[in-house]
């Protein structure tokens, strides 16, 4: 008796689950669904869902009008370039925070924090000026630079959280062995850590990717990464849908993909630990 | 214990991680403070004349700062509203048993990782546009008029774009705070005949409060800052309707190349973010102790 009720229950919930699910899904499924089609199937009254020609030439088009693979090319070297650059400078202060830490290390954490909450607008005009004044306005350099620093915070704090997880007495114990600081840092931490540090890895290809404040006022034609080239759809190629569609799908696809591995370190990295 | 070897060379190595921090929120915010008692124009850079506090005064008595004030409030509150409650229902949902819940997970969260500007002219072109969008045509279907989404309610529908964006990472953390619930107390006040509301309120909420009150604080830090949505959909308008304080600052600094007026802007906009700040930092710092 019990057992029917909550299997009826279950198939309710699924039901209505996965219809919220499907729902809000929908506007990602119907960008990938309209770049398949001709522009005038993309905007037929009544739209079809899945019944249509399905064509590749909005893809090919959109590759041919704008060199759409040198704006791809720049988001992967803006996000893994700031990534990688990001990582190098935090692992070791995350590392000597975890094992090492002194009276101020939780002012230190905080106030790294702190200049993560400083909102963009804030240092805009100055950042435009000296990048205009150093000739780093649209160039890839200047946004690894300035993505590497904002999110830099991040990074600290999240190797921090996964660092803290470390047990100390392992380095203690190869400290007696007579293990210098290097080969601590090489042969006992490092395997520990590279979960952690992969994790990280993950989460800031995906902020940096997204960016789109910085992208958007420092970069004009050369340097523009997807966020910045799509932006250009807004008017009035915007109304070409099947060809946004496809510069969307291909904008969006590979952070997808990345996004669905690192769901658990979205919360963790996201709430700088306070929720796990 | 630390060698003092040891903690020489965990200084040494915190300290490029220090001083690029410092350099890059002193220098910057230095310089817009500076520049914030200019009377200074990028079109007219001869004219570089100490200002006193009349960037300051002009901007804080512009109609547009107070109509970009509410704008922010009206955004991140609202925002707020619809990821808190349809994030805290979509959680309770997704923990109960499903078949295929991971999957159904994984469509949940999707639009987090949508960059702004797609989903933005998703949106804009594919669903609200009054002629070719997917809304125009539904209601066509039901002989109703096409609604104008952007001209006749501007701030409403980019409200809707960014909770879309935010609703997956509110319902993902607390999701992650229900999944770390005591089920033995659920089951004991289960046989102690409470409902499942009365356990809703008593139980459930009071434990998610603090994952709630994490992501009103995060999402605020984030939604006070919403650029790419407003350029790219209304470009802040029509006239000042979709405009919040960042885009004015944007605007008074980037189109009307006011170097004086957009970083007083942008120093009101780092104390109105601190506010929020200090809350958020007191939170975060209360669990690094634990």
């Amino acid at each position: 008796m019990a057992r029917s009720i909550s299997r009826r229950r279950q198939v309710v919930v699924t039901l209505l689950a996965w219809a919220i699910g499907l729902a809000i899904f929908f506007p990602i499924l119907w960008t990938i669904l309209t770049s398949f089609k001709t522009e005038a199937e993309a905007i037929a009254s009544p739209p079809s869902l899945f019944m249509f020609d399905w064509t590749l030439e909005n893809y090919g088009e959109v590759q041919e009008r704008s060199n759409y693979f040198r704006h791809f090319s720049n988001s992967v070297i803006i996000s893994l370039g700031s990534t990688l650059l990001g990582l190098l400078i935090a692992i070791p202060a995350a590392w000597s925070m975890a094992f090492v830490p002194a009276k101020r290390t939780k002012d230190i954490l905080m106030w790294m924090l702190s200049t993560k909450m400083l909102p963009p607008v804030g240092v805009l005009i100055p950042i435009y000026l000296l990048f205009r004044d150093t000739g780093l306005l649209d160039t890839r350099t200047g946004l690894v630079i300035v993505l590497t620093l904002v999110n830099l915070p991040i990074i600290i704090w999240m190797l921090f959280t996964y660092f803290r997880e470390i047990p100390g007495e392992i380095l203690e114990a190869s400290r007696m062995d007579g293990a210098q600081l290097w080969d601590e840092i090489i042969y006992v931490l490092t395997p520990m850590a590279i979960p952690g540090i992969a994790s990280t890895l993950l989460l800031n290809v995906i902020l940096a990717w997204n960016e789109a404040f910085w992208t958007l006022n420092l970069t004009a034609a050369k340097a523009a990464p997807l966020t910045a080239f799509i932006a250009s759809y807004s008017s009035p190629e915007g109304l070409f849908y099947a060809k946004l569609s496809a510069a969307s799908t291909m904008a969006i696809a590979p952070i997808l993909i990345l996004g669905w591995f690192s769901q658990k370190q979205l919360v963790r990295g996201l709430t700088f630990g306070a929720v796990k | 214990m630390a060698t003092t070897h040891s903690r020489v060379a965990a200084r040494f190595m915190l300290s490029p991680a220090v001083l690029l921090l410092l350099a890059w929120m002193i220098v910057p915010l230095s310089m817009t403070i500076y520049f914030s008692f200019l009377r200074y124009n990028l079109l007219n850079p001869a004219i570089d004349a100490w200002a006193g506090w009349s960037n300051y005064e002009y901007f804080l008595t512009d109609p547009a700062f107070f109509a970009a004030l509410t704008n922010t409030l009206l955004l991140v509150g609202g925002v707020l509203l619809i990821t808190i409650i349809g994030g805290t229902l979509l959680a309770l949902l997704l923990d109960q048993p499903i078949w295929g819940q991971g999957i159904v997970r994984i469509l949940v969260l999707a639009p987090f990782f949508v960059m702004p500007t797609v989903s933005a002219l998703v949106w804009k072109n594919m669903f609200m546009n009054p002629v070719n969008g997917l809304f125009a045509h539904a209601a066509k279907a039901f002989g109703l008029q096409p609604f104008d989404f952007l001209a006749h309610a501007p701030l409403f529908s980019i409200i809707l774009i960014v909770a879309w964006q935010w609703l997956p990472f509110a319902a993902l953390i607390l999701l992650t705070a229900l999944q770390s619930m005591d089920q033995e107390q659920m089951d004991a006040s289960e046989m102690d005949g409470a409902g499942p509301f009365s356990r809703f309120f008593y139980l459930v909420l009071p434990h998610l409060s603090r994952a709630i009150t994490v992501v009103v604080l995060i999402q605020t830090i984030f939604l006070l800052s919403i650029f790419a949505e407003i350029l790219v959909t209304t470009n802040g308008g029509p006239g000042y309707a979709s405009t919040n304080i960042t885009y004015l600052v944007y605007a008074q600094s980037l189109l009307q190349f006011d170097v004086g007026g957009g970083s007083a802007g942008g120093i009101i906009a780092v104390i109105l973010a601190n506010i929020v700040a200090i809350f958020l930092m007191r939170m975060i710092g209360k669990n690094l102790e634990a």
